[in-house]
């Protein structure tokens, strides 16, 4: 590596940890809001765990732990749905598309094109500091819950290649997240409103994601046409993965699957941004 | 060689007509009318290193679309440009760090955090030295005096300390092209003073090219020796301020201190009387008989004191820009 490539490259990484500190610093400003706010998030865990507990009721009155749904116990849901939620702390991207479209119609935009500076790195890296900034709040709350529930793992931990697959995979997740919400918002070129195009999409994702309910409950042919879908890698596939239910082969290839969806993300993210600015017309003054 | 060279440039839009009214937006789901705007016309100008030129012209005339499509913002329908030997809409990193845009109009300071913060962030992206970050932040925070407001949000700045924030952070990479739209729009009279000022020294200090738009006149003619008028997108007027005056002023202003006892009975017939204060009159006389009149005011009346002047600027602009509307 020349010099001048090394330095590039060091400006690049202090450029990206710049944005990262000041992001930081700028989600730590409304502090008291930004703590509620990631605290409620774990309110829909108890009506969560209340609706599948009446489900299985329902199902065995009796002995609603000996109930089975496609070969989840009411303990194998519940952990199920703790795991979702660590994959959606890293996949969801609250406001992130509405946020790129709003850049665009107002012509906040402006600002990102005059500087030396890429629109979507820049918007990545303040997410990340965004996603930072919700662990810091969220890591105790994650702990406790899971220590509470600790017996509801009832396989127990899961060796050491299942755990980097599983950490792997939430990174993955969280870019493929960015890139795909992305795309949405950048639809803001031709679209100055992508408020429908959100619903749609949010209502695929709560759905199809498995953010509700395990993939495998979907009945035939709708499992399949999940399963070539990217939307299940946002929260099911990193659950799935800690509870060993992909494994060897099957893994290796959702992995790769999944790295392919980020990878074509990444490209159409950087597709339309180029087609849309080609058709800008600078909106907003 | 110029610093900004811009040969033939337009720029198209294609707009949505909306009628108006509940039935014309349901009718707007199935059929729209478009019409093509021609927000600038075959525009062609040459700027040097160091010229501080104001454009000039009617709302919707072209100004923010020429500087957008300089800035690379946009792209134009055709025609070319060049800033810098670059070409702007290529958004070359190496242009974008030695140009800057303010808009008056918007933001790019980080809301809830200290200027200082976005500074920091500025001196990252634009690479720039310690030495000079620190040296050039000093001079600009004393200059425009808001040393004290560094460390404060800048949520809770007035927009007059905003604007001044915005400017730092538009210079602190020392650019060598400045496109200023409007950044005195919405100011107090103080603060407008101040921001004109300060531009007017940092601009004769550092010698760098600035293209500003304004409605205030004051700003116009308190900073810029040259100015181009653009109207329905087209260069209408290229030169300097006093020039306006001379080519699209038909007319001067007599202004007389009548002597005691002396009435002002008679003096409309000399030309249009603007205002009676008594003893004082002024008078708008066609430029070319002014010799005349001024002679045979002399003659007829008591006067103690006389001056010529030029009508005021902003009447002849208005008059200007009313004449181009009324020719297209």
């Amino acid at each position: 590596m020349h010099s001048t490539e090394r330095s590039a490259w060091a400006h690049g990484w202090s450029t990206r940890w710049m944005i990262v500190k000041t992001a930081l610093a700028e989600k730590l400003a409304y502090r008291g809001d930004f703590a509620l706010g990631t605290l409620m998030r774990f309110l829909p865990i108890v009506t969560q765990v209340f609706l599948w507990w009446a489900v299985f009721q329902s199902l065995s009155p009796e002995d609603p732990h000996a109930g089975r749904i496609s070969g989840y116990s009411f303990r194998d849901m519940v952990a199920y749905y703790l795991l979702t939620m660590v994959g959606r702390a890293f996949s969801s991207m609250p406001g992130l598309s509405s946020s790129i479209a709003k850049t665009i119609r107002d012509g906040e935009i402006k600002r990102y094109l005059v500087q030396p500076i890429d629109l979507l790195s820049f918007l990545f890296w303040s997410r990340v500091a965004h996603k930072v900034a919700y662990y810091f709040i969220a890591t105790g709350p994650f702990i406790l819950m899971f220590f509470l529930c600790r017996s509801y793992f009832t396989a127990g931990w899961p060796d050491a290649l299942t755990i980097a697959c599983f950490v792997v995979s939430l990174g993955m997740s969280f870019a493929l997240g960015f890139y795909l919400e992305a795309c949405l918002g950048l639809v803001g070129f031709w679209m100055l409103e992508v408020s429908s195009l959100l619903f749609v999409y949010m209502l695929l994702q709560f759905f199809l994601s498995g953010h509700m309910f395990p993939l495998d409950l979907l009945p035939a042919p709708f499992d399949t046409i999940v399963n070539y879908l990217p939307i299940k890698y946002l929260a099911y596939f990193p659950a799935a993965v800690f509870l060993g239910k992909v494994q060897g082969t099957a893994l290796a290839i959702d992995m790769a699957m999944l790295f392919g969806w980020v990878l074509f993300f990444y490209l159409l993210s950087r597709w339309t941004f180029a087609r849309g600015l080609e058709r800008y017309s600078g909106f907003g003054g | 060689m110029s610093i900004i060279q811009i040969d033939q440039l337009t720029k198209s839009y294609r707009v949505y007509q909306k009628k108006e009214g509940l039935l014309e937006s349901v009718r707007g789901l199935f059929h729209r009318d478009y019409k093509t705007i021609e927000a600038v016309r075959g525009i062609t100008l040459r700027v040097e290193p160091g010229e501080f030129v104001a454009f000039l012209g009617p709302n919707g005339a072209g100004k923010t679309t020429t500087l957008k499509l300089l800035s690379g913002v946009i792209y134009p329908t055709s025609g070319t440009a060049s800033v810098m030997g670059f070409v702007p809409w290529k958004r070359d990193m190496e242009y974008r760090r030695r140009f800057a845009l303010v808009m008056g109009q918007k933001n790019q300071l980080w809301w809830d955090l200290p200027a200082q913060e976005s500074f920091r962030l500025h001196q990252q992206i634009y690479a720039i030295d310690r030495t000079s970050f620190d040296s050039n932040l000093s001079e600009l925070t004393s200059l425009l005096d808001v040393q004290k407001l560094l460390g404060r949000p800048v949520r809770e700045l007035s927009l007059g300390e905003r604007m001044k924030m915005e400017l730092i952070a538009a210079l602190l990479h020392s650019p060598d092209v400045l496109f200023l739209d409007e950044p005195t729009i919405g100011l107090d009279v103080i603060a407008q003073r101040n921001i004109q000022q300060f531009l007017k020294h940092y601009q004769e200090e550092r010698q760098i090219t600035i293209l500003l738009t304004s409605h205030y006149m004051k700003d116009v003619s308190a900073l810029c020796q040259r100015v181009v008028v653009i109207a329905q997108g087209i260069l209408q007027y290229d030169g300097s301020l006093s020039g306006i005056i001379d080519s699209f002023s038909g007319s001067k202003v007599i202004q007389l201190q009548l002597g005691i006892e002396q009435a002002a009975s008679g003096l409309e017939r000399f030309g249009e009387i603007l205002k009676t204060d008594m003893p004082r009159v002024s008078i708008r006389v066609p430029r070319s008989n002014v010799s005349r009149v001024l002679a045979e005011i002399l003659n007829t009346y008591t006067v103690d004191d006389v001056a010529v002047e030029d009508p005021p600027l902003e009447e002849v602009i208005a008059s200007l820009f009313h004449s181009i509307a009324e020719a297209n």
